[in-house]
């Protein structure tokens, strides 16, 4: 069969946006592919350490960009998100199309897509990689697993697949680093010579008829409508010729939409007095589509694999690999023992990086003890000084201690996820979240905002209807997140005894399990009526695959690590630094001259033992004076039935913008910066020296349950409320997230204390 | 008609057509659910609901509503 070719006069001949090639731009290239065929470690194996989220250019949504380069032809990609197919229905597919059509206002095309191929699942990925070509850039694909392949017994023949294709096709091994510089080359040679790919597939004549009779009306219904229309200026550009193939064959799809709300309902129209045509003479859509892709894939796919047989030796690798993914899930997926592994992997995740990281926590806070120690002994006592030692390295010192146990929560999360894993756990919940008129879609974003709501949300736009999507999205910041950890940690350790439970469970362990458990279980009901009342509609189809087992690919998940502790450092760096610095200068000002002064005096006369005590009785005073201290008694009647004293009522309220900075508040009110005891975890020993006027500790292990309920529930992130504005477009959700969250922590940390202190006496 | 919601484990069909020409179909028929293609029930989920299937050599969770979409030949 020849490929069938478009005529010449396609529109993207001459594709509206592409810049022309010089020898000092960057390429742009586009990674797309399935879900599951290693596109990701693809592109951190191209791109390495230069990967950031960011814009691409006219799209909104982030996406992760990067770059490389190969001899002098540098290159800018992005990582679209894995998708089957380019009839868009999901905002994510949406954001796949508009970028490698270059559609939408100041998009600009790819100069090339590179396509990821696995070689495993040929049939299913060569279905996309059919469409990709459609498009009409220049394409090239990067054919992943093939070392896999061979051990199913699976020979693919590349050259016959790139004749029939047309287009080159690349064998990589990403987590091998093998293929890479062929990649980069085949790239280099396609954007240096960029030719459109023939389309390999050919639809029936009288689909092409239609195709064209619309691209017409759409054209001159351009011309007609408006009064600034011109035949050379029209109001929109003209429309990929994908594009309104698109249209024509996904029947109220996100393009036609689109297209609708732009230009008039009559699109709608048009396109479907066209489909009905079609069926009329036997040409059904969408099922015209797939089935034309699919025969063409059959006759190339049998072609290309040949007849030899697969070696006996390796169709042995293939059952013992096949039998040790199915013998695996049948142990992940079953009935009772699926739950019961399901329970242990998330109660070992949380346990572990309480025991882990612990090691580490002391070493990092040692440092910056030892550090405030030489600050404060080497400069003046004064502002300066007190703004470095308790504001910053007593504030932004005590956030950064909780990078080890925030990589490691990223890398588990990543683990779990890059293994296979997490499919089966969204498989398992499923029924359970159908119940709260969810699906076992929004289990992933859910369980990935355990470790930042802000990632979390974003992953909610694989979720294709909207109304779940929302409902999503809104009850992820109820997941308890890496920023809570520092708070749970701090209070867990220095006031939840450590002793064991059962014989063998750790008792704060349980503590931090258990306030994981709480926002799972707060979350369903909110959903439930979510969905009973305002996002009320249909049920939603649940399709989800679920890819074998493997090992996770090291340099993903320590790359996930590293990339989420910076995003984690350059938070420290900015907006806890900003209130840690804001908390600071209300803390110490006024600083009022015949205080110190008297102080002064009374130090002179006594001895070296007391001073320590009179120095601590002076910062008391002057926080007391401060203007955080008159806030604080200000704000104490609402915090006093919670168990809050003033001090906690202020380091909580300026933590709303970032919940971490709770730490940084608390280091600074209790002036740990100083290093009074390099040896010790110091702000958990100013935390239990706390009293109240009549002796009695502040912090019991109910109030500190108090506290983490309160953290627990509450929306204190600036990035999470900002993100879930972008994601839904709307100030309405993340308003109506704030309030319920603020109402319910408050709720459930007054009753804690309410019922606690009564139960505890 | 015998649907794929009416296989039990380890049981396979013929695929016969997908009913209706909505987004569901459509995402089925790209995932490969094409007219003769062979599936599979691999397993229920612990409630019995959703069913893991194999299909073209992968497999795919789904629940027993999307399932009763899919009709098998004889």
């Amino acid at each position: 069969m020849a490929a069938a070719t478009l005529p010449a006069a396609s529109p993207l001949a001459e594709p509206p946006h592409t810049t022309p090639p010089s020898s000092s731009r960057s390429y742009r290239v586009a990674v797309i592919g399935n879900p599951n065929t290693g596109k990701t470690t693809l592109f951190n194996a191209l791109t390495g350490l230069s990967q950031h989220t960011g814009n691409y250019p006219g799209v909104t949504v982030e996406s992760t960009l990067g770059k490389f380069r190969q001899d002098d032809t540098q290159f800018e990609a992005i990582d679209l998100p894995g998708t089957y197919s380019l009839a868009p229905r999901a905002p994510d597919e949406m954001l796949a199309v508009s970028v490698l059509l270059g559609y939408g206002r100041g998009t600009v095309a790819p100069d090339v897509i590179l396509c990821v191929v696995d070689a495993t699942n040929l049939d299913r990925n060569l279905y996309l990689a059919t469409q990709i070509i459609d498009v009409g850039r220049p394409v090239v694909i990067a054919l992943s697993m093939v070392d896999l392949a061979q051990k199913q017994g699976i020979h693919i023949h590349i050259a016959t697949l790139e004749k029939r294709l047309g287009i080159p096709i690349v064998p990589v091994q990403a987590a091998k680093r093998q293929g890479l510089k062929q990649l980069r080359l085949a790239l280099r040679d396609a954007v240096h010579k960029p030719t459109p790919p023939p389309r390999p597939v050919a639809f029936p004549q009288a689909f092409t008829a239609e195709v064209d009779v619309l691209t017409t009306a759409l054209t001159e219904n351009d011309r007609h409508s408006g009064g600034r229309a011109h035949p050379t200026h029209p109001a929109h550009p003209a429309l990929p010729r994908f594009f309104v193939e698109r249209l024509l064959i996904d029947a109220d799809g996100m393009i036609e939409r689109d297209l609708a709300r732009e230009r008039g309902e009559w699109i709608r129209i048009e396109a479907q007095a066209a489909r009905q045509r079609l069926a009329d003479a036997g040409i059904p859509l969408p099922h015209m589509e797939v089935d034309s892709r699919y025969e063409w894939i059959a006759q190339v796919v049998e072609q290309a694999r040949g007849t030899t047989p697969p070696v006996q030796q390796n169709l042995q690798g293939l059952q013992s690999w096949q039998n040790w993914s199915d013998r695996l899930d049948q142990i992940v997926t079953h009935k009772v023992w699926g739950l019961i592994v399901f329970l242990a992997v998330m109660g070992v995740t949380f346990q572990s990086i309480f025991a882990w990281a612990l090691p580490l926590m002391d070493g990092i806070d040692g440092i910056f003890s030892a550090i405030g120690t030489w600050v404060g002994g080497t400069l003046p006592e004064g502002p300066l000084q007190s703004l470095l030692v308790d504001g910053l390295i007593g504030g932004v010192g005590a956030v950064i201690v909780f990078v080890p146990q925030i990589a490691m929560l990223f890398g588990l999360i990543a683990i779990l996820e890059d293994s296979g894993y997490m499919a089966r756990a969204a498989f398992l919940m499923d029924r359970l979240m159908a119940g709260f008129g969810l699906s076992g879609r929004s289990f992933i974003p859910l369980l990935s905002s355990f470790a930042c709501a802000v990632p979390g949300i974003m992953a909610a736009r694989t979720i294709e209807n909207r109304r779940d999507r929302i409902a999503t999205i809104v009850i992820a910041p109820l997941m308890s997140c890496s920023a809570r950890l520092p708070v749970y940690v701090l209070l867990i350790s220095a006031f939840i005894p450590a002793q064991t439970v059962w014989g063998v469970v750790g008792l704060q362990g349980l503590v931090l399990f258990s306030m994981y458990i709480l926002g799972l279980v707060v979350a369903p009901p909110i959903a439930w009526a979510l969905k009973r009342t305002v996002l009320r509609g249909e049920v939603v189809p649940f399709l989800m695959e679920l890819p074998p087992f493997k090992m996770p690919a090291w340099r993903v998940i320590l790359f996930r690590m590293y990339d989420r502790s910076m995003a984690f450092l350059r938070r420290a760096g900015t907006i806890i630094l900003a209130t840690t610095i804001v908390v600071w200068a209300l803390s110490y000002y006024p600083n009022h001259d015949h205080v110190a002064a008297e102080f002064e005096a009374q130090r002179a006369a006594v001895s070296a033992q007391e001073r320590h005590q009179l120095e601590r009785a002076r910062a008391s005073v002057r926080l007391r004076e401060s203007y955080l201290g008159q806030a604080g008694r200000a704000i104490e009647p609402f915090v006093r039935p919670l168990g809050w004293d003033w001090k906690i009522g202020v380091a909580t309220l300026a933590s709303f913008p970032a919940r971490e900075v709770i730490i940084a508040a608390l280091g600074t009110i209790y002036n740990v910066g100083s290093g009074l005891d390099e040896e010790s975890l110091e702000l958990r020993d100013a935390m239990r020296a706390e009293r109240w006027a009549d002796g009695r500790p502040v912090y019991t292990p109910v109030v500190a349950v108090s506290i983490m309920v309160f953290f627990a529930l509450c929306c204190q992130c600036g990035a999470t409320l900002a993100t879930m504005k972008r994601e839904t477009n709307s100030w309405g959700y993340p308003a109506f997230t704030f309030v319920y969250m603020t109402s319910l922590a408050y709720l459930g940390a007054w009753a804690v204390y309410q019922i606690g202190s009564r139960l505890v006496g | 008609m015998k649907t794929l919601a009416d296989l039990t484990p380890d049981e396979q069909g013929c695929i016969h057509s997908i009913t209706g020409a909505d987004g569901l179909a459509q995402r089925l028929a790209e995932l490969g659910f094409t007219t003769g293609q062979t599936v599979q029930v691999v397993r229920c989920a612990p409630f019995g609901d959703p069913m893991q299937i194999r299909i073209r050599g992968f497999h795919l969770a789904l629940r027993r509503q999307e399932a009763q979409r899919v009709r098998l030949a004889l």
